[in-house]
């Protein structure tokens, strides 16, 4: 017979971390190749596709979470890295960050507070539970600080991330016309809003309307990355959903 | 031996001081979460001391911004691992669709419209201030 060594490569590859690894990064560039030819269209989310597609080859080959993840953690560590990363865009923005200081900083801590209220509020009236809601408030902030906090308040990291590149899909498909319902024609204006409430996707978006949209967005999610992880924590305790300490 | 990489020594080196410098600057965020008990994640605090560093010393070296703008370019495909993860909490997406998707659709467009109307009040409100104070 000859499906014992078949057998026997697949028992070897499913033990080491390079199977999933390798799988992680195929099924991203097969994603990103789809989104080019769909014309970059948000709908055709590279992240989305590369989940499904990867959740579909674990569900086929009967493979647990954990052994993919022992795999794909090399991918994950690198979030941590990137987020510092972030200090490079904002750095850049600095001489217009100067300019239109106050009303950023405005926007920015009422933007933060409406984003996290909204999210646990609309998830409340529709009968949302706590786990779901802690790992619901912080999904407008980019997702490596998203799920930070969620992890840290006794949310669900691996579900904010899903709800993270959700609302950036959300924003990118929307935004743009609501921002247009809304009479706004300033590219600031517009762009810091998109990168609040879509942090990269939904600045991926901006940047496809305007260089200065764009700026303004990448800036708005640096920005709300910091303020959500210092403000979504006391404003959760506040409101109850959150023990003290 | 470097050079069959096509980047040459220095370039890689290049990578490696721009890679060790953000590490630091986690590693340095991470102790600081741990020693204060701040509530918030250590890579947010790595962010605001490589901004301070950059700040202090005045520019993003080349060699630094090229490193953060790959990290950066290739931001979605870091989501992926734990984005997978949702096959784990597929009970939980499946009992409480509704008010995810009300939380996601509804709270992202409040979110837009709150933020833009904001900072374009705040700067028309600025901007008639200053025409008062010219006259």
């Amino acid at each position: 017979m000859n499906d014992r060594p078949l057998t026997e490569i697949w028992v070897y590859l499913a033990a080491s971390p390079l199977l999933w690894l390798t799988a992680t990064l195929v099924c991203y560039l097969a994603a990103l190749k789809v989104y080019r030819l769909g014309g970059e269209s948000p709908l055709l989310n590279p992240v989305a596709i590369t989940v499904a597609l990867l959740i579909g080859l674990l569900q086929l080959t009967g493979t647990r979470y954990q052994t993919y993840f022992d795999g794909a953690q090399f991918v994950h560590f690198l979030l941590g890295p990137a987020t510092v990363a972030l200090a490079i865009p904002l750095y850049r923005q600095r001489d217009r960050l100067r300019a239109l200081a106050l009303p950023i900083l405005v926007a920015l801590l009422v933007g933060v507070v409406t984003a996290g209220l909204s999210a646990v509020g609309l998830g409340v009236l529709c009968g949302a539970d706590p786990v779901t809601l802690i790992s619901l408030a912080p999904k407008s902030a980019t997702a490596p600080v998203a799920m930070g906090i969620s992890e840290k308040l006794g949310g669900l990291p691996s579900l904010t991330a899903v709800l993270v590149v959700s609302t950036g899909i959300v924003g990118a498909v929307l935004g743009p016309g609501l921002l247009r319902l809304l009479g706004c024609r300033d590219d600031a204006v517009k762009g810091f809003a998109m990168g609040l409430s879509a942090h990269g996707i939904g600045t991926a978006r901006a940047f496809q309307v305007s260089p200065v949209m764009g700026a303004f967005s990448g800036l708005a999610m640096a920005l709300s990355a910091f303020a959500t992880a210092l403000l979504l924590p006391p404003l959760l305790r506040w409101i109850g959903l959150v023990g003290a300490g | 031996m470097f050079d069959a990489t096509g980047a040459g020594p220095r370039g890689g080196c290049a990578l490696l001081e721009a890679l060790t410098l953000i590490l630091i600057c986690q590693f340095a965020g991470e102790v600081a979460v741990l020693v204060t008990g701040l509530p918030v994640p250590g890579p947010v605090l790595g962010m605001l001391l490589l901004l301070a560093w950059l700040w202090r010393s005045g520019e993003v070296s080349e060699r630094v911004g090229r490193t953060a703008d790959t990290l950066l370019a290739n931001l979605s495909l870091l989501f992926v691992p734990a984005g997978v993860g949702v096959m784990i909490h597929w009970e939980r997406v499946r009992d409480q669709w509704a008010a995810i998707t009300a939380a996601l659709i509804l709270g992202t467009l409040i979110t837009l419209a709150v933020t833009a109307l904001t900072m374009a009040g705040m700067q028309r409100l600025l901007a008639r201030r200053r025409e008062d104070g010219d006259e």
